[in-house]
């Protein structure tokens, strides 16, 4: 088997930066800092899913098609989000006729 | 069973490796489950034809006499539900693929085949599931399923249907996964990806539509029943829900949905096309990015189902926009076509007649399809029977022709038996002037203003509906043909040899039937698709 | 035909199956299978975000004050212990790369207890919404008329996708249960390790839904409430 046997210490290091995102995620939330509370949260929300993804699945060690596969998994969940908030976001920005 | 050198088919074969039950029903050999699909999905099409009979009976008087308005609505939604879930998702990818894509790649099975096998369960489960509710009474709310009829105040059988199409599209799910990761991994040495058959891309295209888009509907779907069940709100405007919404996520699988209908359809026309021209697809790279960019336009466009639901203005606009680009490479694959019969040495089988009536009837269908995507347009024609024409014209002078082709095309390497040609000719001329005698008046009682889904209408339609269902009755008869003769071929059709018609592939270098594992030896592949120079001329003489 | 019905010598290993080449394109196939499952699974709760996404836009303050009611402490907990769960899958997973086997069986049962606090947690959670009459349906009640609407429709999504992430949970916990007699067995080891890699792959994508739930869920305008309760 070819395959990279990732170690015990990344596992590790990235269990405790999930910990802390945890954390660090709660501690905002207490904050009113506008707009900025939902980018926070979503920051480091993708941060940590982006670790899991890299390390604990083995994505970084992987190929070219299994990076495509999850990118293309992510691009059509964003197009459904886009597209469809895109409608509600526009309702009343184009007014025909009268 | 006559035993002479005329019918005795070669041996062993994967059709006379087992006569058990048990050997069909819990088989891992890709081709025999495609003939279990094959089996299944023609019952649902005699089904589902049968609920479009009644209503075209309904429709040839302008009263609604035959039956009640209520009941109407249950045969036209039981038609759609069948036709769209039952028939034209699985029938080309499930017979046709399954049976052809390892051996097209040169591999002994799919990459999973029990979940293959399992695919098939869930597609009868699903299937049995809706014909249930259909027993109890059936469903009134059109295939659609728009809310808040459907979760709210339709009385029929709502929940049991969704089940029903819900526990199908995991068999969807699977075959689409079975196929990408077969064609990724499983290909024989030298077999790049420009060496594939076109017949493959556009599966491999499919299969993408089928993972990305299937679970959305899914959870839609979910909803719908949960909503229904425990009276939530998700979708009902009374409750504070958004009908759109369900439009929205629904038409995101719905509308990626009719590109899994067609473009395995696409994938055959290619294969006949280069076949019956003795000659190599024009334009074969420009062909194949054609399937994946119809399959990535897609899904950006759901919206222009939606023009006049309440969506935004600017959506509209941008879904419109959106909608024409898809045209293109649907396009692109008519020319190439076309570019390909140019100087071939074209032959009239019947699988040929079915592939020119394809390009034909699509490009009618497709062309309305941007008429539809024009909002001006759509806006006048919206649920009319101009609707219902587009997507017939691609549904059945498209898709099902495609299926017919294909079936026509390898039914002597699926079966090792020749059918007679000339009643296959008499039906594909048969179907190809009822469909047109159908479905073209509806594109001009659409115009007129015939809404889509009334039971009744006014006095001045009559001559046109008549028509429609006239051709409607010479269509089912078309239909009827080749399950006599098909049939009729299993035992009396003479052997047809390795390769009949003088095609190219690596399907047509085994035996037909093929053995088991499809090979004696791995093949390996040393240069592109429909390279004609040493293969041996057809059969016949057309 | 004889070729193909080959001998079954030394070298064909007891788990690959007859139409592959070999072990290593097997691994390929089934861990490239389970990844485009995956994408399945995204887009299964992409729709549910969907729905969120824009009923949150639509109601944001009924939902920042639901959203209130639910108690962050537990889902913060839950977080923590899910993560740990997706470390110990990952030790599961270089357990049986290393051949360690008593490790995988250990680390695979650690995977299932952590999954079990979890769901322990969601059933008082779920305790809570009940008595507190927050489920949607025939028996809700909100205090605030105003936002009554907006809260039951929060209400309606919490329950939907935390509903469907622990189903899938439970799913997990049940593979779990198959994977341990083989893995008892000793059948997993640096030559074949497939089911428990694929696994993990499940497993820690269902950590990723919920790494999106809990702040989209628990963490809807907190600071606007006083004590975050």
């Amino acid at each position: 088997m070819t395959d990279h046997v990732v170690s015990r210490k990344i596992y590790f290091l990235v269990f405790i930066a999930l910990m802390v995102g945890t954390a660090v995620t709660v501690w905002v939330a207490f904050f009113d800092l506008g707009a900025a509370n939902d980018a926070i949260m979503l920051t480091i929300a993708v941060a940590k899913a982006t670790l899991v993804v890299l390390y604990f699945m083995h994505v970084r060690y992987s190929g070219r098609l299994i990076a495509l596969t999850v990118g293309s998994g992510i691009l059509f969940l964003l197009i459904l989000l886009a597209l469809a908030l895109a409608d509600y976001v526009t309702r009343g920005w184009v007014v025909l006729g009268r | 069973m006559s035993t002479s050198a005329a019918t005795a088919l070669p041996e062993p074969n994967y059709l006379s490796a087992g006569w058990t039950l048990r050997s069909w029903l819990l088989t891992k050999d890709h081709k025999r489950i495609a003939i279990l699909y094959m089996v299944s999905v023609t019952l649902f099409f005699v089904l589902g034809g049968v609920f479009a009979f009644l209503a075209r009976l309904e429709l040839l008087t302008p009263a609604g006499d035959m039956v009640t308005a209520d009941v109407y609505n249950r045969l036209f939604t039981m038609h759609g539900v069948i036709m769209v879930f039952f028939f034209l998702i699985p029938s080309v990818p499930a017979v046709l693929g399954n049976f052809l894509v390892p051996l097209m790649i040169g591999a002994k099975d799919l990459a999973f085949p029990r979940i293959n096998l399992l695919s098939w369960y869930l597609f009868m489960i699903g299937g049995t599931i809706t014909v249930a509710a259909i027993l109890l009474g059936g469903v009134d709310t059109g295939w659609t399923f728009y809310t808040p009829y459907s979760t709210v105040y339709s009385n029929s059988h709502v929940v049991l249907t969704v089940i029903g199409v819900f526990i199908n599209g995991f068999s969807s799910i699977l075959t689409g996964l079975n196929f990408i990761v077969t064609i990724h991994r499983m290909r024989a040495p030298g077999l790049t990806w420009f060496r594939l058959p076109l017949f493959i891309w556009a599966h491999y295209a499919t299969s993408l539509i089928m993972i990305l888009g299937t679970p959305v509907v899914a959870i839609t779907l979910l909803l719908v029943a949960v909503e229904r069940l425990l009276h939530l709100g998700i979708f009902d405007p009374a409750l504070g829900g958004d009908p759109v919404l369900f439009q929205h996520l629904f038409w995101f699988y719905s509308h990626p949905a009719v590109y899994i209908m067609i473009l395995p359809s696409m994938g055959v026309v290619s294969e006949l096309i280069a076949a019956f021209a003795r000659k190599k697809v024009f334009g074969y790279h420009f062909v194949a990015f054609a399937s994946i960019a119809i399959a990535i336009l897609g899904f950006l466009v759901w919206g222009h189902h939606l023009f006049v639901s309440g969506q935004s203005t600017y959506a509209g606009l941008v879904f419109s926009v959106l909608s024409m680009l898809v045209a293109i490479p649907s396009a692109v694959k008519v020319f190439n076509w076309t570019a390909t019969l140019h100087q071939g040495s074209i032959s009239r089988e019947t699988p040929m007649l079915y592939a020119l009536g394809f390009i034909g009837l699509f490009t009618i269908g497709g062309l309305t399809g941007v008429m539809l995507a024009t909002t001006g347009i759509d806006v006048h024609v919206h649920d009319t029977y101009f609707v219902v024409a587009h997507f017939h014209y691609i549904m059945v002078g498209g898709a099902i022709m495609g299926y017919l082709g294909g079936l026509h095309y390898w039914w002597p390497k699926i079966t090792g038996r020749l059918y007679p040609r000339f009643w296959s000719k008499i039906s594909a001329l048969l179907v190809f002037i009822g469909f047109n005698l159908t479905f073209f008046p509806q594109f001009i009682l659409g115009y007129l203003g015939m809404p889509r889904r009334y039971w009744s209408y006014p006095e001045e339609f009559q001559v046109l509906n008549v028509l429609s269902t006239a051709g409607a009755t010479i269509l089912g008869v078309g239909y009827v043909f080749p399950l006599v003769y098909l049939l009729y071929s299993l035992r009396r059709g003479a052997a047809a040899g390795d390769n009949p018609w003088g095609a190219a592939g690596l399907e047509w270098e085994t035996t037909s039937p093929p053995p088991t594992f499809n090979f004696e030896h791995e093949p390996v592949v040393t240069g592109g698709p429909y390279d004609f120079t040493n293969v041996k001329e057809a059969l016949f003489d057309e | 035909m004889s070729s193909l019905h080959a001998e079954h010598g030394p070298r064909h290993h007891p788990a690959l199956a007859h139409h592959f080449e070999d072990l290593e394109q097997q691994k390929e196939a089934s861990s490239f299978g389970m990844w485009v499952f995956l994408v399945t699974e995204i887009m299964f709760f992409g729709g549910l975000f969907c729905a969120y996404l824009i009923y949150r836009r639509a109601s944001f303050a009924a939902f920042a004050e639901a959203s209130a009611t639910l108690d962050i402490d537990l889902g913060a907990f839950n977080t923590a212990v899910l993560i740990g769960s997706s470390l110990t899958m990952a030790l599961a997973v270089w357990s049986a790369q290393m051949s360690r086997k008593k490790l995988v069986v250990l680390f695979l049962l650690a995977t299932f207890v952590l999954g079990g606090v979890f769901l322990g947690v969601k059933v008082v959670e779920y305790g809570h919404k009940f008595h507190e009459h927050h489920v949607p349906g025939r028996h809700f009640e909100w205090e605030n008329p105003a936002t009554e609407a907006g809260a039951e429709m929060f209400f309606s999504l919490y329950f939907a996708m935390t509903g469907l992430h622990a189903s899938h949970m439970v799913v997990g916990m049940g593979l779990i249960l198959f994977l341990l007699v083989p893995a008892w067995r000793g059948r997993y080891g640096r030559d074949y390790y497939n089911p428990i890699e694929c696994f993990g792959l499940y497993w820690h994508f269902v950590d990723i839904v919920w790494i999106f739930l809990f702040p989209l869920l628990y963490l809807i305008g907190r600071h606007g409430v006083p004590g975050g309760h």
